[in-house]
């Protein structure tokens, strides 16, 4: 069913009667050329991009709970191509001109909204750096702006503009980033793939590789074995119990990310705004509720909760630029699970087992990336060649010597 | 979190940086004739257990030794802090016994 104007009329004079699902609840094929694991915004991207883009035939998306349940239902919905290293930012790019055509190509309503970016700068040296990064986005086609201390006041008067110890110097803006309605990508992605006949099956958990003579044959799931010639592993968060076992050992080490969002209230956050002098950065949402985060917790974690410290040092940064947020009321807070990788950038890439294959590493940018990533992997998975723009994304960089450390911290996952 | 600390009593996570991996302690040895694959390994694969992980932690704010932390990555639930010195000790002379 496709949707439209004229449609939503005619439901809604007909009681919204003729709505149907929107994708199908199938039992698993004993066998199918494409298995992909793991039925998050990765996985159902790559599923779609696989059947529209590259004509793949017999595709599967396996989900061991409900499609949509893990980190694309639990990030800050933030898509942005603001990267500085030649490895990342075509990827990226690439990235938000899908974001930027996705609706019409998906035919859904994920409120894809460019309402800007904002990169505050607090001394010389950060508006040093924040101006050799917006030129190499302009470098790579993204855009950048850097606006001083009265660009930025005109934008968001309620800033803690003369704070005694990081007043706000500037400000690197990136007008075409912004915000996405994240579960919409989810279903989006999985309807289209739907329609191009893929099987989305949920409740249907991963429990092993059948792999003989270095060949992956397929995988052993709750709902029996499903044979594969070519399976794809996209479950950030759980790469490494994943990948296991397959037994590799990844470059990974996995996170809890905490994310908070406010009571609904007026509109007065326009765009996306990122602090300069600590790990804070926010948005509103269109329901009115501010939606912000800061820094992962630090040590390794499943648990999809953190613990109060982070939430103490979130708020103290997010007081120290938006004063006026003491006034709001917290409503929710919750942890999502990172693969945090050695040098903060991913992976979409072959393994050694011939017909496996592997996306993640995502750090906590994953979501941004999901129709690239989703695009990219789908071209290596058809293909068997990296996609140009993912071509830094390899597993074996860390022994080749071309490691994509954005920040400059070397191997050390909690400093990403 | 509090971790239980051999020498000081419980004591709050906020007083330690967190390393990750214990087996961070085993540096290969330098001259060996993989060094090289041993080094990348020692330094990018490490353990990333859902469940009981053994971790280095480091007393920053407090008497600045290094902990052999173990945790359960699940529930945060800690189960048992020793003195990375003694671990290492322990591990060296496991190696001279075989």
């Amino acid at each position: 069913m496709r949707y439209s104007a004229l449609r939503l009329i005619k439901e809604s004079l007909t009681g919204h009667k003729g709505w149907g699902p929107q994708w199908r609840d199938p039992d698993p094929k004993e066998a199918y050329d494409y298995v992909i694991i793991g039925g998050g915004g990765h996985g159902l991207a790559t599923a779609y991009y696989l059947a529209k883009e590259f004509q793949g035939a017999r595709i599967a998306v396996l989900e061991k709970g409900w499609i949509g349940g893990g980190n694309v239902g639990r990030n800050t919905t933030i898509i942005r191509s603001n990267y500085l290293l030649d490895g990342n930012e075509p990827f990226y790019e690439f990235s938000l001109k899908l974001w930027e055509g996705l609706e019409q190509d998906l035919n859904y309503n994920a409120m894809v909204s460019q309402r800007g970016i904002l990169n505050l700068v607090h001394t010389d040296a950060q508006r040093d750096a924040a101006r050799r990064r917006g030129n190499a986005m302009i470098l790579n086609g993204s855009d950048a702006e850097l606006l001083d201390t009265d660009g930025v006041r005109a934008m968001y008067p309620f800033l803690n503009f003369d704070n005694a110890r990081f007043p706000i110097k500037g400000g690197l803006l990136h007008r075409r980033g912004g915000t996405v309605r994240h579960d919409a990508v989810a279903w989006g992605y999985a309807r289209g793939a739907d329609q191009r006949g893929v099987d989305i099956i949920q409740n249907c958990e991963v429990t092993g590789f059948r792999i003989e003579n270095g060949k992956v044959l397929g995988v052993e799931t709750s709902r029996g074995f499903i044979g594969a010639k070519k399976v794809g592993v996209s479950v950030a968060g759980s790469s490494s119990r994943v990948m296991a076992m397959a037994g590799m050992r990844l470059p990974i080490e996995s996170h809890v990310l905490q994310a908070f969002v406010s009571e609904g209230l007026k509109p007065f956050i326009p765009g996306v705004i990122t602090y300069g002098a600590g790990h804070f950065y926010c948005s509103q949402s269109d329901k009115g509720g501010l939606v912000f985060g800061g820094d992962i917790d630090g040590y390794n974690s499943y648990a999809q909760r953190g613990n109060l410290p982070v939430v103490e040092d979130v708020i103290e940064s997010g007081m120290s630029l938006i004063p006026g947020l003491g006034r709001a009321r917290l409503l929710r807070s919750w942890g999502g699970i990172m693969d945090m990788s050695m040098d903060g950038s991913p992976f979409i890439d072959k393994t050694h087992i011939e017909g496996l294959y592997f996306n993640g590493g995502w750090c906590y940018g994953g979501f941004k990336a999901t129709p690239a990533a989703g695009f990219c992997f789908a071209h290596l998975l058809k293909t068997d060649r990296p996609h140009e723009t993912a071509k830094a994304y390899r597993l074996d960089r860390f022994m080749t010597g071309h490691m994509i450390d954005e920040k400059g911290q070397g191997a050390q996952p909690n400093l990403h | 979190m509090i971790i239980n600390h051999p020498l000081l009593g419980p004591r709050d996570a906020q007083e330690f940086t967190y390393l990750g991996d214990a087996g961070l302690i085993n540096r290969p040895y330098w001259l060996s004739e993989n060094a090289l694959r041993e080094f990348h390994d020692y330094l990018h694969l490490r353990d990333n257990p859902a469940g009981l992980h053994r971790e280095l932690w480091f007393h920053e704010q407090g008497d600045r030794s290094w902990l052999v932390v173990t945790r359960d990555t699940t529930t945060h639930e800690i189960t048992k802090v020793e003195l990375a010195r003694d671990v290492a000790r322990a591990n060296r002379a496991a190696e001279v016994m075989q």
